[in-house]
């Protein structure tokens, strides 16, 4: 076990917490601030995995903007707080789907991969400057379709959440 | 560095957790953000097999699943406030317009 290894086993475990948590708070907002710390403790994975570039990309989009845009989403719809009404009574099928999906993934990855014939592998070079070259050089087509569909996303949302003139408030 | 089945099994957690919310929750934004975790156990996948092969393509389609999850956050909290002025809920099993 590396020094990396533990810091991720620490940081995992924080993160699978903080995900359960996620899906059984019984308080939107709370929810919401679970989803901070499982976000963060994905881009503190990045980080260790050494991908470097993508984990900060990953704490400014997702811990930056996108939770501040669930906040917004809970503030405007005024949700109702309580476990009752905001779970629905497929609770116990989904908590068994759930499970089973756990399981079958664990299954899966241990006999495909066994932990103890796993090697450590080196560290990976992440950086923005080569990641910057791989995604201008061999990926410009698909980032310029990224970027249409960033602007359709755009002008799709704005379009539909805009008030209509004369509609009354 | 981290070994490859650690950083799976931390990501099928995530998406377990995820599959879990999509189906139990009945908030329209608790399902978006059940969402969110499953494509951040994507993101653990993609960035965990980059670090195991050493090739930085993966990366690359990290940072589009990012991208995306934005657009498909934007797109479907509008959806949700368009919901909630229309019908003054967001719970999605009493959504049925479509259903027959």
């Amino acid at each position: 076990m590396t020094a990396q290894e533990y810091a991720f086993l620490v940081v995992a475990t924080i993160g699978s917490i903080a995900a359960i948590a996620v899906v059984t708070a019984r308080n939107v907002v709370h929810a919401a601030l679970y989803l901070v710390v499982a976000l963060l403790s994905v881009g503190v994975t990045f980080l260790l995995l050494g991908a470097e570039f993508v984990g900060w990309v990953q704490i400014l989009i997702y811990v930056g903007a996108i939770v501040i845009l669930f906040l917004f989403g809970l503030m405007l719809t005024k949700a109702p707080i309580g476990r009752d009404t905001l779970d629905n009574q497929h609770k116990l099928l989904g908590a068994v789907v759930g499970v089973l999906v756990f399981a079958g993934l664990v299954g899966l990855i241990t006999s495909a991969y066994p932990l103890a014939d796993a090697e450590t592998p080196p560290p990976t070079p992440g950086t923005s400057e080569l990641l910057g070259r791989v995604l201008f050089e061999d990926y410009v087509l698909p980032f310029e379709a990224v970027s249409f569909l960033l602007l359709a996303a755009l002008v799709g949302a704005i379009v539909l959440a805009r008030k209509d003139d004369g509609e009354p408030s | 560095m981290i070994r490859l089945p650690l950083v799976l099994v931390f990501s099928a957690l995530l998406f377990s957790a995820g599959v879990y919310g999509v189906l139990a929750r009945r908030n329209a934004v608790m399902v978006l953000m059940a969402i969110e975790l499953m494509l951040n156990a994507v993101n653990v996948n993609l960035v965990g097999f980059s670090a195991q092969l050493r090739d930085v393509g993966p990366q690359v389609f990290t940072l589009f699943v990012i991208a995306v999850a934005a657009a498909e956050v934007g797109i479907g909290l509008a959806l949700v406030i368009l919901l909630f002025r229309n019908r003054a809920s967001i719970n999605v099993d009493e959504v049925n317009l479509l259903k027959w």
